[in-house]
């Protein structure tokens, strides 16, 4: 399925949603991926001590962004790395083509990137004349078939094995069968000869360790490494919140991020690069550049509803753990970023509330994103926030922001109510059939679609209360337990008083 | 000790044998409790929807309802984890309100929560012989942290065969506005938790939130099942009305 920016995200999700493909593939995986972490995170022991560690180091780093990135860039010119500061997605794009020509390059490979991603970098070079290859399993797919990722972890998690052969048969010019070592081992020669020849290495980052202006790479096909050793120079692209600020925060990190993301224990590869290659090194390009990219990133900082935006480590478990996302899949989101996080990051990132679509209305609030995230991000009150942002800018939808107001006028008081629900009972007559009504109306089409509704009751709560409460009084006076629970509650009563604590969750 | 009902405009309207039912446990167990009139919904349809005034305006009537009260009861978690967890933020700028709201969480709980914890109650007496499955809703276990209570009531219920619910914790796909605004979102997702619930072979479907608990039911009967639908409290009552 290809999506495109004019649908909404209800219409790009009722394509998806016709598309058992699709359905099917997502399900499996982000089960398979949910369940890793579910057992990981067991096997580690202690996992809401780690999140809360996880994420005092984010928020810590973020509160001090400008003293650690000022740190990195610092460190990293000193081991000889050019460091570029890019405000926005053209700025990064320009600098990396500006390298790339003044290298007279014509090949780029690139390990997986969700930044590159985000500022379109494969279009920017083939503009330019520059051959960009994705070495990344998933995203070279992705690359193939001319779409977006559709997972942050798994870029092309959308496509199931009979698709994914049928894309690379055609690349081949021959008949592949669908099978992962033939597909797999196809692209790796294919690829091998890229490495070879590429003029430049493009990597993304998983973090940056400010005290040593290092950079670190999780993966998993050995692609990133080769990336980053083959071709002579090397450019690195990260979103400027990828800090960290020393080699012990990122054991915590490190600790996190695979079994978040997959379930493993850590990634078959883990490279920490400082510097491009020195005399006595191995291998290691000889040039090497870091784009740092803020593109709206900055803007969260001192937001308080937003800021710990920027605490995410791009792990994809909120993904996995969406019921949303799993039904609609990644392109439905119309973004690069999709899933819980993307419903966020999408609009909050340029905060630019009237072009918004629909997209933080595509949840249940149900939080299951934020009980999956490792560093605690609350994903389900931020779409909150989002919808009442669009709101107060005016640009909520007329038809709902008439309900409110009555809703407003109804619940203020309590006599309202009542006569609302009295004219109610009256007016849904017609419509009611063994206490249900399933007619396809006005505001409940879209229930009623799916679902029967339940007619009002008569009488309500309120009104049967004076008769209810002679029979509980009775009732009460007959109970036979009630000293002991009185004095419960007493205590209970007396506890709080003191402000020994309460009943607070939080 | 002053234990007052909050109904939740759900129970009101439509469910109101739900409040009942959860009045008359307590009363078995010596509480009178009282029903407040000036309480109307806790604003959380406005809120979710990012409509704030609205809410508020909502959320108004429940801090005034309950000034005088001790403990307040609610038959759902979603009701009371909106009051726990968004009160605070919704009257930040308004000192006296907020410290209002403040009491107000203090003194909210859940109704399974209220039992086992307050009163100290897991074993009501009831019996109630039929295999029963339970869907923990999203509010009530995520944002107020009610996972156990509801299941350690109905374990300890005489005849009760509780069967686990597949996916118990995945989303009905309610969401309040949410099911309205993208319904074929939130109808794939029904349809979902009602597969793995009709897997179930249970008799009873039971939960603790009237939002989920009409949603699912909602769909049993469009696809034409009678599989029955209850809150807790319903069933608890229904269990010691057979014993008592
Ligand atoms: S928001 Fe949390 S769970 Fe989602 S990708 Fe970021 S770190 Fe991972």
């Amino acid at each position: 399925m290809k999506a495109t920016n004019e649908q909404t995200v209800l219409e790009r999700a009722k394509q998806a949603l016709n598309d058992e493909f699709l359905r099917n593939a997502v399900k499996l995986t982000t089960e398979k991926l949910k369940n890793g972490r579910l057992s990981a995170a067991k096997q580690l022991g202690n996992w809401e001590e780690w999140r809360e560690r996880a994420r005092q180091i984010r928020q810590h780093t973020i509160a001090h962004l400008d003293y650690y990135l000022n740190q990195f860039a610092d460190q990293a010119r000193k081991q000889g790395v050019h460091v570029h500061f890019a405000k926005d997605g053209k700025e990064a794009v320009e600098i990396a083509i500006r390298i790339a020509i003044s290298k007279q390059a014509q090949t780029v490979v690139k390990s997986k990137s969700m930044v590159s991603e985000e500022i379109h970098m494969n279009e920017a070079l083939e503009q330019n004349g520059i051959e960009s290859v994705e070495t990344d399993l998933g995203e070279y797919i992705i690359q193939l078939a001319g779409e977006m990722p559709s997972h942050i972890i798994i870029p092309a998690i959308h496509k199931n094995r009979k698709q994914i052969a049928e894309l690379l048969s055609r690349d081949a010019n021959e008949t592949l069968a669908p099978d992962t070592a033939v597909l797999a081992g196809y692209v790796r020669k294919k690829l091998r000869e890229k490495f070879l020849a590429a003029d430049i290495g493009m990597t993304g980052c998983n973090f940056a360790i400010a005290e040593t202006g290092s950079i670190v790479l999780f993966e998993n096909e050995g692609n990133a490494r080769m990336v980053s050793t083959l071709p002579k120079t090397q450019i690195t692209l990260m979103g400027m919140e990828r800090i960290v600020p020393t080699w012990d925060d990122l054991e915590v990190m490190a600790t996190m991020l695979p079994r978040s993301a997959t379930g493993q224990r850590l990634t078959v590869y883990m490279s920490g690069i400082t510097g491009p290659r020195r005399p006595d090194d191995g291998d290691g390009p000889e040039e090497m550049h870091v784009i740092i990219l803020d593109n709206g990133r900055s803007l969260q900082l001192g937001d308080p509803e937003f800021q710990e935006l920027l605490h995410c480590i791009r792990c994809g478990a909120c993904l996995n753990a969406c019921p949303v996302y799993r039904h609609i899949g990644g392109h439905s989101y119309g973004s690069t970023y999709s899933g819980p996080i993307g419903a966020v990051l999408k609009p909050a990132l340029n905060k630019n509330v009237l072009e918004w679509d629909d997209v933080a209305n595509a949840s249940s609030l149900c939080g299951a994103c934020y009980e999956a995230c490792p560093v605690k991000i609350p994903l389900h009150d931020m779409l909150v926030y989002l919808r009442r942002r669009k709101n107060e800018a005016g640009a909520g939808l007329c038809s709902e922001k008439w309900m409110m107001k009555g809703f407003k006028v109804v619940m203020a008081k309590p006599h309202r109510l009542r006569a609302v629900l009295k004219a109610g009972r009256l007016g849904q007559m017609p419509l009611v059939r063994d206490g249900a009504i399933s007619a396809h109306l006005g505001p409940l089409k879209g229930w009623t679609a799916y679902r029967r509704f339940p007619a009002l009751a008569k009488p309500s709560f309120r009104e049967r209360w004076p008769h209810l409460q002679a029979e509980l009084k009775e009732k009460a006076r007959r109970a036979s337990v009630k000293e002991h629970v009185q004095l419960r509650l007493k205590q209970i009563r007396e506890k709080r008083t003191k402000k020994t604590g309460g009943n607070r969750d939080e | 000790m002053k234990v007052s009902i909050m109904i939740t405009c759900l129970a009101d309207a439509i469910y109101p044998k739900v409040g009942e039912a959860m009045a008359r446990i307590l009363a078995r167990y010596g509480i009178e409790a009282d029903f407040p009139q000036l309480q109307t919904c806790c604003g959380q349809p406005a809120f979710n929807s990012g409509y704030w005034d609205e809410a508020r305006a909502s959320a108004l009537t429940m801090l005034e309802a309950f000034q005088e009260s001790d403990f307040v009861v609610t038959p759902s978690g979603s009701c009371a984890g909106m009051i726990h967890h968004y009160y605070l933020k919704l009257f930040e700028s308004d000192e006296a309100r907020y410290r209002q709201a403040e009491e107000l969480i203090d003194k909210t709980y859940e109704f399974s929560r209220f039992l086992v914890h307050v009163m100290g109650v897991t074993d009501v007496g009831a019996h109630f012989p039929h295999k029963v499955t339970y869907h923990p809703s999203c509010h009530g276990s995520r944002l107020l942290g009610v996972k156990d209570e509801p299941l350690k009531l109905l374990e300890h219920v005489r005849g009760l065969e509780l069967i686990p619910l597949p996916y118990a914790e995945d989303c009905c796909g309610f969401g309040g506005t949410f099911s309205v605004k993208m319904s074929d979102i939130s109808g794939a997702m029904v349809s979902e938790k009602v597969d793995h619930v009709l897997e179930t072979k249970a008799e009873v479907l039971v939960g603790i939130d009237l939002g989920c608990l009409m949603n699912i039911a909602g769909h049993l009967r469009h696809r034409g099942q009678s599989l029955r639908v209850m809150h807790l409290a319903e069933l608890l009552d229904e269990g010691m009305g057979v014993t008592a």
